[in-house]
């Protein structure tokens, strides 16, 4: 089993500035802008992203999270997990344009899972999906608007996100 | 059957090595160096021999309850457990009250061919304790009844239980009473103490029991009576008992083989084969009886052998029935819990489980010594095996047994009923007598 | 989890779990689409033998906020009526495709005998049994005691410190047994009032204080005071005299209210006898968590079948551990996204 590195320390911190750009590029500057990270990694990116489209766009970016475990497609088939919380930013999501952001996009099930879950929370003016790694393999008709890195991976290699706020250290590693 | 047997090297109660010559239903010889031409031999080397045991409590459920056992299936049970003679309560249907009811049983128990079956008779009509039933009558039947109870129920009513105490010395009977006042039981379903508080289960406190035992030792003493005490299983009824024979009062007690080793933590699975009356109880309890029974404060152990079919233990606790089957684990068990450990020898086991039951219970030709010219009613049993009891140890109708899954001891090999064996090399025979 | 039987033998970590998953439940309550479709295509049985609308109606609403289906049995004019045993009636649910049966029966240990008898293979519930136990009941409780106390930030929280006496009828109650044993293991500290007839003769088990005074008790400062329904049947069996005298020495009236301490809250699992072991002014007052309770009653529930039913089928000689482990801290999530 070999470890290898696809992102550093600093090539993380690009990505978010690129993706931070984008965003505000994209949606034509802050305004109606709403940040939900999927729980665990993304909701840390999602604040991270916040904070930077804030300071780049002048304008302070309401950020929360979106727990997906009860929308999963899945959860027959794995032991049952406990849910993460779900913290919608006062001032909701009805009208707004939300950001979904996570660490890792592959099949694309945590991302229908989070459409159907936003569904039942209100009524978006649009969706989008920020992710830092997409390592391909979709199983659903699912794209990222914003990729911090494209991955090409095979199925059974495992993709790591490690950010210094969950794990100590901040790297993507790849492992065969 | 007279087929002369010569069975070679027993241990007479466990000590003495001999030889035991039997023809024509009686032990014609026994001690060393027995020759006998034309004799078919039988090795039961390090086998102990043991009168044939005699169980005083015993539910045969015939007639009435045929579905659970009949007096045929019963005395098969018996024989499998080394037993060739059973009492046999009367809480039947029709309850055995009357002389005709208990000529029955007789018959059908003569009939069978097993054991010999001794019938009890109820000591009030029904079992209603409200009116005394024909205890003479039952005396002078062909059933020679001599042991009265009206097992199931306690005869509470104190007037009533005086009358029956004093009435039934006219022909030396007994009363045996299941000590258990109604008022402070009602609706109880276990021994009342720290389990039963956390199980939420309605419990039956020892002083139900030993209130009523208290009485009636009193009663028995006043009238000058013989009184029987049925399945005894508190520590404070031990006490009582001790009180009252040192003050003279011709009182027995009897013992059940589960309340020698069982407790009521057995009851936290709400497993109903573990429901009983008089229930299970705590571990201090279980070791005075045992107590009581090594110091003969408690006379003999009786099994009280209550067959359910399956549909009345397969079910929650509270809809379940009270019983155990015990004729078949009985020895094994009291091999366990009272051999085992040390506080009896083999000789009071014949003494308790044989000699003392037939005793209390009048029973002539049982229980009698291994010398000769005696009723050759035997049992050959090896203590030295470790078998998980299983279904396949049962006999009778039904496999409502505590045991199931549990390792016991022992093994009954060989058992005569009057010189005709019933149990040979372990196998339980289909026809008394016959061997393949 | 396999079955949710008792309070007796869950451990804290399983019950901090049903409280945090029941905290997670309570927020969707507040969305404008108050569904979830996780257990789509579960069958929940409930399976009432003894009479009881509100508690199978709030197991109802949990089943059905999480889009399960719901058949509702009840034992009156049913075949159990004529006779049917318990096995019967069990092996009829489980040739219908029950995944759970959220059982409530008059005998104690109904449950434990329905979950280990081989009869069915869903998973199993208690919804009160006897006088035994009432587990969602004192889950509830314990969470609605955590909300008070802890509000937003009652995740993860347990019960450390915390003082909740239980008065009445302790003998007969299962929601006291259940409270007893889930408050121990949260670490609160359990005093029990009652006439000396209504308590367990050996409680040498127990963790807890018994006072037979509720002036003494209430004086002691209770965090918590739970009052327990009496029932008036108990009066003929001679467990205390009249009416009267109960609720002058062990009810919940409106002088004792007021020597509760500033933060205490009153408690009752309902239904209430208003003027017997609880005056009008205590229920209605807002010490008073009687309603939350109720609205928390789903949200424990809705917890409790999530656990029992959202994952993979259990064998009954698989272990929970590593799997488990690995799903609650997210590792394991990253290979399915």
């Amino acid at each position: 089993m070999s470890t290898r590195t696809v992102l550093h320390e600093a090539d993380i911190a690009r990505a978010l500035t690129r993706i931070s750009h984008e965003i505000l590029e994209s949606n034509k500057g802050p305004e109606g802008l709403v940040l939900l990270g999927i729980p665990t990694r993304g909701v840390t990116l999602a604040h991270r992203v916040g904070a930077l489209v804030a300071e780049f766009g002048g304008a302070p970016i309401p950020v929360g999270s979106l727990d997906v475990t009860m929308y999963r497609d899945d959860l027959h088939r794995n032991p049952t997990r406990a849910p993460q919380p779900t913290q919608i930013p006062a001032g909701g999501i009805d009208g707004k344009v939300v950001v979904l952001v996570d660490d890792v996009l592959f099949s694309g099930r945590s991302i229908r899972a989070a459409l159907d879950a936003l569904q039942d929370i209100g009524r978006p003016a649009a969706v989008r999906l920020a992710t830092l790694v997409d390592r391909g393999h979709r199983e659903l008709p699912i794209r990222p608007d914003f990729v911090g890195k494209n991955l090409p991976s095979s199925r059974d290699e495992r993709v790591n996100v490690r950010l210094a706020e969950t794990d100590g250290v901040e790297e993507v590693t790849i492992e065969s | 059957m007279s087929e002369t047997l010569l069975f070679r090297g027993a241990l007479v109660e466990g000590s003495t090595a001999a030889d035991v010559l039997v023809e024509d239903g009686v032990i014609a010889a026994i001690g060393g160096g027995i020759s006998r031409a034309g004799a078919t031999e039988i090795d039961v080397d390090g086998l102990v021999l043991l009168p044939g045991l005699v169980d005083l409590h015993t539910h045969l459920r015939e007639p009435g309850y045929e579905a659970s056992e009949t007096i045929l299936t019963g005395s098969r049970a018996a024989a499998a457990g080394g037993y060739t003679a059973v009492f046999a309560m009367p809480n039947t249907s029709p309850v055995a009250d009357t002389a005709g009811v208990v000529e029955q049983e007789l018959a059908l128990g003569e009939a069978a061919g097993f054991v010999t079956v001794q019938p009890i008779g109820a000591v009030t009509v029904g079992q209603k304790g409200e009116r005394l039933a024909e205890l003479g009558a039952m005396a002078d039947s062909r059933a020679r009844v001599r042991v009265f109870s009206d097992d199931g129920f306690c005869v509470w009513d104190p007037l009533i239980m005086r009358r029956a105490l004093e009435y039934v010395k006219a022909f030396d009977g007994v009363i045996a009473q299941h000590a258990q006042d109604p008022r402070l039981t009602e609706g109880a379903q276990m021994n009342e103490g720290a389990v039963s508080a956390e199980l939420g289960l309605a419990g039956w406190p020892a002083v139900a029991e030993e209130s009523i035992i208290a009485r009636d030792v009193l009663l028995a003493e006043h009238v000058g009576s013989r009184l029987h005490v049925c399945h005894l299983s508190t520590a404070g009824s031990v006490e009582i008992i001790r009180w009252a024979k040192r003050r003279g009062v011709n009182v027995t007690a009897e013992v059940t083989p589960h309340h020698l080793l069982l407790t009521d933590e057995l009851v936290r699975d709400y497993d109903a084969r573990f429901k009983v009356n008089p229930p299970l109880r705590r571990q201090e309890d279980v070791l005075a009886v045992r107590e009581g029974l090594a110091d003969g404060t408690i006379d003999i152990v009786a099994t009280d052998h209550a067959p359910h079919p399956a549909e009345a233990k397969a079910c929650e606790w509270h809809a379940a029935a009270n019983g155990m089957v015990g004729l078949e684990s009985a020895l094994r068990v009291v091999q366990q819990s009272m051999l085992d450990t040390g506080l009896i020898t083999w000789g009071d086991v014949a003494r308790v489980m044989s000699r003392e039951p037939a005793r209390i219970g009048r029973l002539t030709g049982h229980g009698t010594p291994l010398t000769e010219g005696q009723p050759a009613s035997l049992a050959f049993y090896d203590p030295s095996p470790r078998r998980t009891f299983t279904t396949d140890d049962l006999r009778g109708r039904s496999t409502n047994s505590p045991y199931l899954g549990r390792e016991l001891p022992g093994d009954v090999r060989w058992t005569l009923h009057q010189g005709t064996v019933t149990v040979a090399d372990g196998a339980l025979l289909d026809t008394p007598g016959v061997r393949a | 989890m396999r079955h949710l039987l008792d309070t007796q033998t869950l451990s804290r970590e399983d019950a901090l779990r049903i409280l945090d998953v029941a905290e997670d439940m309570a927020d969707t309550q507040q969305r404008e689409v108050k569904k979830l479709p996780t257990l789509r295509g579960k069958t929940v049985v409930n399976l009432f033998f003894e009479d009881s609308t509100r508690t199978r109606i709030s197991f109802e609403a949990a089943a059905k906020r999480l889009s399960a289906d719901v058949i509702n049995f009840s034992a009156k004019g049913s075949s159990v009526s004529k006779g049917e045993s318990l096995q019967d009636t069990a092996q009829t649910l489980q040739a219908m495709g029950a995944d759970a049966v959220v059982i409530r029966h008059g005998a104690s240990g109904a449950p434990r005998t329905l979950a280990t008898s081989g009869w069915i293979s869903a998973g199993v519930v208690n919804a009160g049994d006897g006088t035994h136990e009432h587990p969602t009941q004192a889950l509830l409780d314990a969470f609605t005691i955590r909300k008070r106390r802890f509000r937003d930030d009652s995740r993860g929280r347990d019960l450390a410190g915390v003082k909740v006496t239980i008065v009445g009828d302790v003998l007969h109650s299962r929601v006291a047994r259940s409270n007893v044993w889930l408050l121990s293991t949260l670490g609160a500290s359990v005093t029990l009032v009652s006439p000396p007839t209504l308590v367990p003769q050996d409680m040498s088990g127990w963790p807890v204080e018994v006072l037979y005074d509720l002036d003494e008790a209430i004086a002691a400062g209770p965090d918590a005071l739970m009052m327990l329904r009496i029932q008036l049947e108990r009066m003929n069996a001679a467990y205390f005299p009249t009416e009267r005298e109960y609720s002058r020495r062990w009810g919940l009236d409106a002088r004792r209210l007021q020597g509760l301490g500033a933060d205490s809250i009153v408690m009752h699992p309902g239904p209430m006898n208003r003027g017997l072991e609880i005056s009008a002014e205590a229920a209605d007052s807002p010490r008073s968590t009687v309603l939350e309770q109720v609205a928390n009653g789903v949200s424990v529930r809705m917890a409790a079948l999530y656990l029992l039913l959202a994952g993979a089928e259990r064998t009954p000689a698989e272990t929970t551990s590593t799997a488990d482990a690995a799903a609650a801290d997210g590792t394991a999530k990253e290979n399915t996204r």
